[in-house]
């Protein structure tokens, strides 16, 4: 109350009213309302019908074979994209602006060019499909594949929330590593790795909810076999193509349930590694 | 959850510092080399061999087919629609972005930090779901649908689906990089222009919008990016009619699944162009804000 007050007081600059109300119009009309159907569209289902839409055997699988390709991906990314920026911060090399600027493609190309890019290139008969052909490796249209594109698209989250902190880490702490008499590895993993951990797993985890939800370069080199490498988004168009609007809307609330929930285990994680620090760190 | 491309300039001028001149910063050379063959060797195998890849194949059966791919009628609507989305959607973003970044990072509220959680939803659903909102609101089966089909009006499956779709996915670009700038440079400034008797917009055009100009074109051209590109959200509401309801990214996969592949992959050549225009000038905009950076630290000094 006597904030409010204080507030309207001593606020020089004018359009605070206008400018929250547009806001938060807008944000209603375009993104809150639109999203809030779902919740109503399933709630004219009972529990028991949600269960058994979201229990059928081809729902299950295609949320193992999106959430487990997402995880495998994200932690893929989180080593490489390590190393990527590591090397984009530390060393020089030629072409160096070139490769960073372009680490963000995946940003910029759109998720149907990157699509047909892929399933051209590990196809049976492409540049790396054919390279692997005689090993009897088969990636696309088959879960790999998935595996493949969802690498492609979560890489630049990783490199672009690692990067920045590598940058801003201040070469004394390294070198008072080192006057103590630490091996570069022990720097590394006891003094660098804990201040890039946050940033690892943030990059982690925007990558892993990109991943799950990725539509346009996954269907076409996924191949889209029903119970093997159908992904869950695609389960969602499947079902509204039958005209199966609740069925579409239920495996929709099961899909952001399910990475709500993940991402929140993320954060604890994040906030529960800090806790132990902290406290590893009282003597 | 925020995206990963934000502007950033090193917060310590430390962007010079030679790594390798000093021991306790450096790694022997077989390890040193051995990181980068393996990280730079990643990067080549999934990012820029499927970049190659588009135009190697656009070009296939060469520049003949290729040109016929662009020129063709439905290719052409596709262009204009995409167009058309993006023209709609970037511009309601855009004034979206200002005022949600004017209000957040200007004033104190409870329940701000609350506001920009809900802000970045839209990133972190997928779009397909994106796409499927719009299709329970204005279906046939939808709230609005059998009143809209009474009055004639077609949404969904149709082009006001379409724009609606691309509106919810890039809905968060310029709001996202406007409120971290904004809430950065605080508000003395706009304030003493006030004080000196400047009106608020006098004060929003003259002095925030020079300050935040490399920030509002970095989020306008990601914007674009997206909105140019986005498939998913736009393939649930579009009906697929050729010529009609297909953007750019939909008629390639309208082509590419007819086993046209050279024309599926000169359109999309296309779009992996704009792509790297927009990489362009991303670039060009981070090297323009650095520049700036660096100008007004050694003002300080």
């Amino acid at each position: 109350m006597s904030a409010a007050f204080f507030q309207r007081r001593f606020q020089v600059l004018p359009g605070f009213n206008l400018a929250l109300g547009y806001t938060i119009a807008y944000l209603s009309l375009i993104v809150l309302i639109p999203l809030s159907s779902i919740l109503i569209k399933t709630s004219s289902l009972s529990l028991e019908q949600f269960w058994t839409i979201v229990s059928a055997p081809r729902v299950v699988a295609s949320f193992k074979l999106s959430f487990g390709a997402s995880l495998i991906a994200a932690a893929i990314n989180a080593v490489f994209g390590l190393m990527l920026a590591w090397c984009l911060v530390r060393y020089p090399f030629p072409g160096k602006k070139l490769i960073d600027a372009l680490v963000d493609l995946p940003f910029a190309l759109p998720t149907a060019v990157a699509g047909i890019a892929l399933t051209a290139l590990y196809a049976p008969n492409g540049w790396i499909g054919a390279l692997l052909e005689p090993y009897g490796i088969k990636v696309a249209f088959t879960p790999l594949g998935v595996l493949v594109a969802l690498i492609f698209i979560g890489l630049p989250f990783v490199v672009r929330t690692v990067q920045p902190i590598l940058e801003d880490l201040e070469p004394e702490l390294e070198e008072a590593a080192t006057c103590l008499g630490a091996h570069r590895w022990q720097t590394f993993r006891k003094v660098l790795l804990p201040i890039l951990t946050p940033a690892l797993l943030t990059g982690f985890a925007l990558a892993f909810a990109r991943a799950v939800g990725e539509y346009g370069s996954v269907i076409f080199i996924a191949g889209n076999m029903p119970m093997v490498s159908e992904i869950a988004p695609l389960m969602i168009i499947t079902k509204l193509e039958q005209y199966d609007y609740v069925g579409a809307t239920a495996v929709a609330l099961a899909m952001l349930i399910l990475s709500f929930a993940l991402l929140l285990a993320i954060n604890l994680l994040q906030g529960w590694k800090a806790s132990v620090r902290t406290r590893g760190a009282k003597p | 959850m925020a995206a990963a491309a934000a502007l950033h300039a090193p917060a310590s001028p430390l962007g010079h510092f030679d790594y390798q001149a000093s021991p306790a910063t450096r790694e022997a050379d077989w390890i040193r080399r051995t990181l980068l063959v393996v990280s730079l060797g990643f990067f080549a195998f999934f990012l820029l061999l499927p970049l190659v890849a588009v135009f190697v194949e656009a070009l296939r059966k060469g520049w003949g087919t290729y040109l016929t791919a662009l020129t063709d009628p439905d290719a052409v609507a596709a262009i204009r629609l995409t167009l058309l989305a993006a023209a709609i959607s970037v511009p309601l973003n855009l004034v979206f972005g200002i005022s949600a970044a004017w209000a957040i990072a200007k004033f104190e509220f409870r329940g701000k930090q609350f506001l920009i959680t809900l802000i970045d939803l839209p990133f972190s659903v997928s779009p397909v779901i994106a796409g499927l909102v719009w299709v329970l609101i204005f279906g046939a089966q939808g709230w609005i649908g059998p009143w809209a089909a009474e009055h004639d009006l077609k949404i969904v499956f149709a082009v006001p689906g379409i724009v609606l779709a691309t509106v919810f996915v890039t809905f968060p670009f310029v709001a996202r990089e406007l409120i971290p700038l904004m809430e950065a440079q605080g508000r003395e400034e706009e304030e003493a222009a006030i004080v000196l008797g400047a009106t608020g917009w006098q004060a929003f055009w003259r002095v925030t919008l020079p300050n935040v100009k490399w920030g509002l074109l970095y989020g306008v051209i990601l914007c674009n990016a997206r909105a140019m590109g986005e498939f998913g959200a736009v393939s649930v509401v579009s009906g697929h009619i050729r010529g009609l309801t297909n953007t750019l990214p939909l008629h390639v996969e309208i082509l590419y699944n007819e086993y046209n592949f050279a024309a599926a992959f000169a359109v999309a050549s296309v779009l992996a162009l704009l792509a790297l225009v927009t990489l362009a000038i991303k670039t060009f905009i981070e090297y323009q804000h650095a520049r700036a950076m660096a100008a007004t630290s050694e003002e300080i000094q």
